[in-house]
C-alpha cells in the first residue's frame, strides 16, 4: 500500500529557527549569522564592528566553537556580553542551540545579536539559526576561487566581506575576479571589502549594518 | 551535507508515518531531493542500511528522485534547467531577472507499507 507523506525533511530545524526568529523580531533585534573558515576574522570583525558602533547600540555575542571559550572570553574582555556554546563535535551551529542560547540574555535590551558560526564554509550554511541576514567572510591568503568550491555558503549570503585587504600586495587574490565568481551564484550580493586590522573599508560595512539596525527598532 | 542525520530524520518520518497507518513493515521510502541539496546518494544508501537494521523498515529501498534546478526567465518568458552556476543567467536570452522554480526541495513524498 502507499503512503503519500509530503513532508520536509529538515523542518525540524526549520520550524525552530522561524521561532526563534518570531523572538527576535518581538524585541527590536538585529541578528547576524556570520559564517567562514577558521581564521579569516569572524571574532576580529565582531570586536571591530563593536569598537565603531561605539555605545549607539546594545550588543549581544553567541560564540559557537567545537570546543574551548577563547573566543567568548576576548569578546568578553571588551566589556560585550557574549555566551560560548561548544557543539562537542558538531561542524556547525543549528537553531535549537541558539534557542537555548538566548536564555542567558535579556532580549529587550539588546539591538544587535552577532552569533560567530563555528569556522567552517561548508556545513554553517544548511542551517537556518533565525538569523535576520547572513554574513560572511572572505579572506585575502584564502585566495579568490572559493565560492567555485563553496558553492552553497557564497549563494546565501546577503554581505559578503572580504577582509585582509591590507595583504591584496601579498598574493593574487584579484577582488574583480571574486565579483565574477560570487555574481553568477548570487548577484544581489553585497561585497565589501575591508581590513579588520588597519580599519579601512569599515565605513561601508558600518552604514550597512546601522541601516539595518534603524529599520529594526 | 549531513548524511547520517538526514537519512535519520527521513527514517523518522517514515516510521512515524508507517505507524499512524498501523504498518507491520516498509518497503520502500520515496524521497524528493533538489540539485540544490547537493545530496551523496551512495552516502545516503550506505547510512540507510546502517540505521534501519533491527526498524520495521529494516531491508526497505530509499528511493532518491533529484529534481534538477529549473528557472523561469522574467525577460523571455522560457523555463531552462540549469547549473547552479548558470542560475542568474537565461540560457535563451542571457537575462538575469530569473525565479527558481525547482531545486531547493527536500522530502519524504510517499512510503509503501504492508
Amino acid at each position: 500500500m502507499d503512503i503519500k507523506v509530503l513532508q520536509n525533511i529538515l523542518a525540524a530545524n526549520e520550524n525552530l529557527a522561524r521561532e526563534n526568529a518570531k523572538l527576535f523580531k518581538d524585541n527590536g533585534i538585529f541578528v547576524i549569522n556570520l559564517m567562514a573558515s577558521p581564521g579569516s576574522g569572524k571574532t576580529s570583525f565582531i570586536l571591530k564592528t563593536a569598537e565603531r558602533l561605539g555605545n549607539k547600540y546594545n550588543m549581544a555575542v553567541i560564540e559557537g566553537d567545537i570546543a574551548s571559550k577563547i573566543d567568548s572570553e576576548k569578546i568578553k574582555a571588551h566589556g560585550i556580553q557574549s555566551v560560548q556554546i561548544n557543539t562537542g563535535g558538531a561542524c556547525h551551529l543549528e537553531a535549537n542551540m541558539i534557542k537555548k542560547a538566548i536564555n542567558h540574555f535579556d532580549l529587550e535590551a539588546i539591538n544587535l545579536l552577532m552569533i560567530e558560526n563555528v569556522g567552517n564554509l561548508v556545513c554553517p550554511s544548511d542551517f537556518n539559526l533565525g538569523e535576520s541576514a547572513r554574513v560572511v567572510i572572505l579572506s585575502v591568503p584564502e585566495g579568490d576561487d572559493k565560492p567555485y568550491k563553496y558553492p552553497s555558503i557564497f549563494r546565501d549570503c546577503s554581505v559578503l566581506i572580504v577582509n585582509k585587504v591590507d595583504m591584496i600586495g601579498l598574493s593574487d587574490f584579484s577582488i574583480d575576479r571574486l565579483k565574477v565568481a560570487v555574481y553568477k551564484l548570487n548577484p544581489d550580493v553585497n561585497i565589501i571589502p575591508l581590513s579588520c586590522r588597519t580599519g579601512e573599508g569599515f565605513d561601508v560595512w558600518i552604514a550597512w549594518l546601522e541601516e539595518n539596525l534603524e529599520y529594526c527598532r | 551535507m549531513h548524511e547520517l542525520g538526514l537519512t535519520q530524520s527521513i527514517l523518522d518520518i517514515a516510521i512515524e508515518h508507517a505507524n499512524r497507518n498501523k504498518a507491520s513493515k516498509i518497503l520502500k521510502i520515496n524521497v524528493r531531493a533538489g540539485r540544490m541539496i547537493a545530496l551523496v546518494d551512495e552516502s545516503m544508501q550506505f547510512f540507510f542500511k546502517y540505521l534501519t537494521g533491527g526498524t520495521i523498515a529494516e531491508g526497505a529501498d530509499l528511493v532518491i528522485e533529484h529534481i534538477p534546478i529549473r528557472i523561469y526567465c522574467l525577460a523571455c518568458g522560457v523555463n531552462s534547467e540549469v547549473s547552479e552556476f548558470e542560475i542568474y543567467s537565461c540560457p535563451k536570452c542571457g537575462g538575469s531577472e530569473v525565479e527558481i522554480v525547482s531545486g531547493r526541495e527536500f522530502f519524504v513524498d510517499s512510503i509503501e507499507i504492508e
